[in-house]
């Protein structure tokens, strides 16, 4: 192996510390507000706010003019939390059902911004390659400022997460009970659709529009299948995103594309999703409790032993069931006519 | 293990047991049905006959509706065979209505009560081929029948929960079956259709028809019966009324639930005094 | 005053967003009714690696591959996330979300490898190259036509001959496919003959109009006429309306304000959903409200009907009771704005007149009001002798019922009830007694 790849891989490289320590808090974050999003049924919300901030972004650079960092993801945040309450009001006061309130949202939100994003780029002093960097994501162009922006927003989410931990088990385990137990669910419940809205618009940047949403739903959908214990789902799901923001982030910095590619490398977000989804893919297959292999393993144990237990009680009638079935002193054929009443099995009788 | 060979031989030879015995309905034999690894009926043996209403009973989480579902194939059997009319379920196909739960369906459709009633011809029109006059005159009937054929084009949201279930109940009556499996048809239904359903069972019954229902009040059981399956996850009995039905067997079922019981003991009461 | 100028190109290009809306709103009635939306969303987003893959493979943009590729990546989406929420027991949208995004993750990649001289921008993906749709045109039969708008019009035609065709089954596995199942229709041919359709629309669509209006064709003109009609048919043809409505004006709008077309188009397509939401004739958040407003205050004129009629019977016993003031009677309906505005309107309609000593009803008002009174008093006798509540628990389920009782429900109550209600006060007649 070259110098070149162990400096990468040994994070001797200052830029690519940066990129790494990023994306790593970022996923941290994610993982952890996911599986909170996931259990509450809000998975693709996360997708319709990174959709529906992009008019904000535009919002705000029209006028706060050139790249004020801060402001666009304030632009963004505030777009992002538009576009939930809208779904949200759409599931509530229509006979539409949430998900086609969510594509709705999602995509005239979307659309809203490309329309803006367009006006902008025509513009003589507009600079549209700051706003495209939001649709896919420029990880690799991250700066330590930024880094900091994701730390303090992961820090926050955290500490946030830390405080409430009990409300939000309630709030995703069962709505009704929390309610009827005098919670105020609707402020926890906005709490957690901000902690999501402010963790997908910090991610933006990174890895962009659409695998945002990914990297809040699959480390969570991965974790799901290794506990049924809440606080180890989350700490599994924040450990997911933070290894496949590593690995995914050093992989697309070593692994260069063909000579004659578009880029040089390999874009980040989508390496790091990728890395995600393989760990998701290995999680369903081999999870002990809730995997696949597993599963067809005690589902296949399963038939052999009814087939064992209808076997044996063919051979062995008139000696007592199997130990599963008590006894059944009853009448198994339900006829008035007495030969058909009489008892299926001697024990009945 | 003779019943069933004995249903079979009867069965086969219908000129010769139809004067004596009812012919077999549904034949349930050995079934055992798991979601995902946690079986939910074990083991179910039964053998119901034709031409009577049967009510499934037995606490929540029982496995009522799952039987049912079993029957239907709409649940795949961990092991077992069922036969319906002494036929694979694919053959008897034609010969089987449906009713399930009101919340199944999402009543926001855009469809009208006689859109709802006509979808039960859709199973003899077959693929491709679109319900015709005769079609929307037996529906209209049909929601005659049960006394809804005013509100034929109303869209279903615009009913109450009452009249949804009569809708849904002629939609299997336009079926022209002649076994009809009902989950929880009373369910949250008002004193009036209660009563309509009540009479359409009997007429049912009285044209030679079979009904299946799962069936949560214990107190009318006895009164809107004829037969009863005590189901909870196992057999626990199945039979006529006045032999299955005794304060035994319900407590077997419900196991000590006290309110259950007394309720239970007073139905037991009532079936056992005549009735005119 | 600026003027529409359209061009040849400009009407070819309206052209095909309006096939390809139509296609879309078609297809899409049924995404919505099946609760599938989002599968519409995950779709336009997973066919990316399908597309890459048919790009690599045959280092050409043609059709025939491009939408093999595509078409069944989609069809995998659908049974992936189905196959991950049933045995993964995964919710149904995270399962979604799983396989969409990382199938568009595999996408973005495949594309940063692709060789130079297949360039596609990443962008055009999400959002699109409508506008230069017409430029790329064909010949078919001596006719020089857009590429795009060719396949979109073979993939309108295949969206309406499906569902002219199986209508039926559409509408039945749609609305209980428990019961379609039991008649013997197999749910999973339909489902997943309709998604494959769903997802070759999508790839056609999405070279056309990106992924991102793809949604909001597929969604937007569905659920906008969900809102406006109770009837299927009647559904899919308005949403087919609405779709070539949204792409004519959303294609003007933006020439107009120089800008994306397909953007403008998921605008105006939003715009219009909204105002569905709020001005539906039934269904919308404005006539709700108003059908509320006029229901609480015909109740709260009956209540004051009532009370008067109650009123005078006690005065026949008791000569001397105190008539009733304006003030009494807004203050025992707790709601007094609403009360004035009630004495006030039924003063118009000449059912009460108010004077300086109170309240009284009118000769029409005594006949309506007995009206009121004697449903009340039906369904209090119905419930105590039919319910057997006792007479302490009679009158507020029968306050509330009072004003929904109609004629036919009267005359079947009346052959239930004796002359007296339970609490032994008359049952004022039909007309009055005489």
């Amino acid at each position: 192996m070259s110098e070149g790849l162990w400096d990468i891989l040994l994070l001797k490289d200052a830029s690519t510390r940066t990129v790494v320590s990023g994306t790593a808090l970022l996923g941290l974050a994610a993982g952890i507000i996911g599986a909170f999003a996931v259990l509450r049924r809000r998975s693709l919300v996360g997708d319709a706010i990174a959709h529906a901030s992009l008019p904000g972004i535009c919002v705000a650079y029209f006028v706060v003019g050139d790249r004020n960092f801060a402001a666009l993801l304030l632009g963004a945040l505030v777009f992002g939390l538009l576009g939930s309450a809208c779904i949200a009001a759409i599931r509530d006061y229509t006979r539409i059902k949430e998900d086609a309130a969510i594509g709705i949202v999602l995509g005239s939100f979307f659309g809203l911004g490309i329309v803006l994003s367009t006006i902008i780029q025509r513009q003589p002093s507009g600079n549209r390659a700051g706003l495209d960097g939001f649709l896919f994501g420029k990880a690799a162009s991250m700066i330590t400022s930024d880094v900091l922006t994701i730390a303090s927003v992961a820090g926050f989410i955290l500490a946030i997460i830390l405080v409430f931990f009990k409300e939000f088990r309630l709030l995703c385990f069962d709505r009704q009970f929390a309610a009827v137990q005098g919670r105020p669910v609707a402020v926890m419940d906005l709490l957690l659709l901000a902690l999501i809205a402010l963790c997908t618009v910090a991610g933006l940047p990174a890895v962009g529009v659409v695998l945002m949403a990914a990297l809040l739903i699959i480390p969570a959908a991965a974790a799901r299948f290794w506990t049924e214990n809440l606080t180890l789902m989350v700490a599994l799901s924040g450990g997911v995103g933070v290894v496949s923001a590593v690995a995914g982030t050093l992989a697309s910095a070593t692994i260069a594309g063909p000579a004659n590619s578009l880029s040089r490398g390999l874009p980040t977000g989508p390496c790091i999703i990728i890395t995600a989804s393989i760990i998701f893919l290995v999680s369903m297959l081999l999870a002990p409790q809730r995997g696949m292999i597993p599963d067809l393993f005690r589902r296949f144990s399963l038939k052999r032993e009814l087939a064992l237990q209808s076997t044996l009680r063919h051979a062995l009638q008139g000696a007592p069931a199997p130990d599963h079935r008590p006894s059944l002193p009853i009448d198994h054929g339900i006829h008035e006519a007495p030969d058909q009443s009489a008892p299926r099995r001697e024990t009945d009788a | 293990m003779t019943s069933p060979a004995a249903a079979e031989s009867f069965s086969s030879t219908p000129s010769a047991g139809a004067s004596s015995l009812p012919p077999i309905a549904v034949e349930v034999h050995d079934v055992t049905v798991a979601y995902h690894r946690k079986p939910v009926l074990w083991d179910i043996d039964v053998c119901i006959p034709a031409g009577r209403l049967v009510a499934i009973i037995g606490p929540n989480g029982a496995g009522k509706s799952t039987l049912i579902k079993a029957i239907l194939g709409l649940v795949p059997l961990a092991s077992g065979e069922i036969r319906i009319f002494d036929k694979p379920l694919r053959k008897a196909r034609p010969l089987i209505a449906y009713v399930p739960q009101r919340e199944t369906v999402d009543w926001d459709f855009p469809v009208s009560a006689l859109d709802v009633v006509l979808m039960g011809r859709y199973g003899r029109l077959g693929w491709f081929r679109r319900p015709g006059k005769a079609d929307r005159q037996a529906a209209m009937n049909c929601l005659e029948q049960v006394g809804m054929a005013e509100y034929a084009h109303r869209q279903i949201s615009q009913l109450s929960g009452g009249q949804q279930q009569r809708v849904f109940l002629a939609r299997a009556l336009v079926q022209e079956a002649q076994l009809y499996f009902m989950d929880e048809p009373f369910a949250g239904v008002d004193a009036a259709t209660e009563k309509a359903i009540v009479s359409l069972l009997r007429n049912i019954r009285a044209s030679g028809g079979t009904v299946i229902a799962v069936h949560h009040d214990l107190q009318t059981v006895p009164e809107y019966f004829d037969h009863v399956l005590m189901l909870n996850m196992h057999l626990v009995a199945a039979g006529p009324m006045a032999s299955a039905f005794t304060t035994d067997n319900l407590n077997k079922t419900y196991g000590g639930r006290l309110t259950l019981l007394d309720q239970a003991a007073e139905a037991v009461r009532r079936a056992a005094s005549p009735r005119a | 005053m600026h003027v529409l100028a359209i061009s040849a190109n400009d009407a070819w290009t309206i052209a095909t967003a309006a096939t390809c809306a139509v296609a879309c709103g078609i297809l899409g009635c049924f995404l919505v009714l099946r609760r599938l939306s989002l599968l519409g969303d995950a779709i336009s987003h997973a066919i990316l690696p399908g597309l890459a893959m048919a790009f690599i493979l045959t280092a050409s943009r043609d059709v025939v591959p491009m939408l093999l590729g595509a078409t069944v990546v989609g069809v995998l989406t659908a049974g992936l996330s189905a196959a991950i929420h049933r045995w993964g027991r995964i919710p149904e949208d995270a399962a979604m979300g799983v396989v969409f995004t990382s199938l568009f993750a595999v996408g973005v990649i495949m594309m940063a490898w692709m060789p130079r001289s297949l360039d596609l921008d990443p962008g055009c993906v999400l959002y699109g190259v409508l506008e230069s749709t017409s430029l790329d045109t064909v010949h078919i039969a001596g006719i020089e036509l857009p590429r795009a708008f060719t396949s979109l019009l073979v993939t309108l035609l295949l969206a309406a001959g499906f569902v002219t065709l199986c209508y039926k089954e559409l509408k039945l596995t749609s609305f209980d496919p428990a019961l379609a199942s039991a008649l013997g229709y197999s749910v999973a041919l339909i489902h997943y003959t309709f998604i494959s359709l769903v997802a070759a629309t999508a790839v056609v669509s999405f070279e056309a109009v990106g992924s991102i209006l793809v949604i909001v064709m597929l969604i937007a003109p569905g659920a906008t006429a969900h809102l406006l009609t109770d009837r299927l048919g009647r559904m899919i043809l308005l949403a087919a309306g609405l779709a070539t409505l949204s792409s004519v004006s959303g294609y003007l709008l933006a020439i107009y304000l120089d800008t994306s077309a397909s953007g403008m188009i998921s605008v105006v397509s939003g715009a219009q959903f909204a105002l569905a939401v709020f001005a539906a004739p039934r269904h919308g958040i404005i006539s709700k409200a108003i059908t509320r407003a006029a229901l609480s205050s015909r109740i709260a004129r009956e209540d004051i009907l009532g009370m008067l009629y109650r009123w005078n019977e006690r005065k026949e016993v008791d000569p001397a009771a105190a008539p009733l003031a304006g003030g009494d009677i807004a203050l025992a309906l707790r709601r007094p704005i609403a009360a004035r505005m009630a004495m006030r309107r039924l003063a118009r309609e000449g059912l009460l007149v108010s004077d300086a000593a109170g309240v009284h009803l009118t000769r029409s008002g005594i006949e309506r009001a007995r009206g009121i009174v004697r449903s009340h008093r039906l369904w209090e006798t119905f419930l105590a002798n039919h319910l057997g509540l006792p007479l302490d628990h009679l009158h507020e389920p029968s306050h509330r019922v009072e004003h929904f009782i109609t004629r036919e429900m009267q005359s079947e109550l009346t052959t239930l009830a004796p002359d007296t209600d339970p609490h032994g006060k008359n049952i004022p007649p039909h007309h009055p007694a005489g």
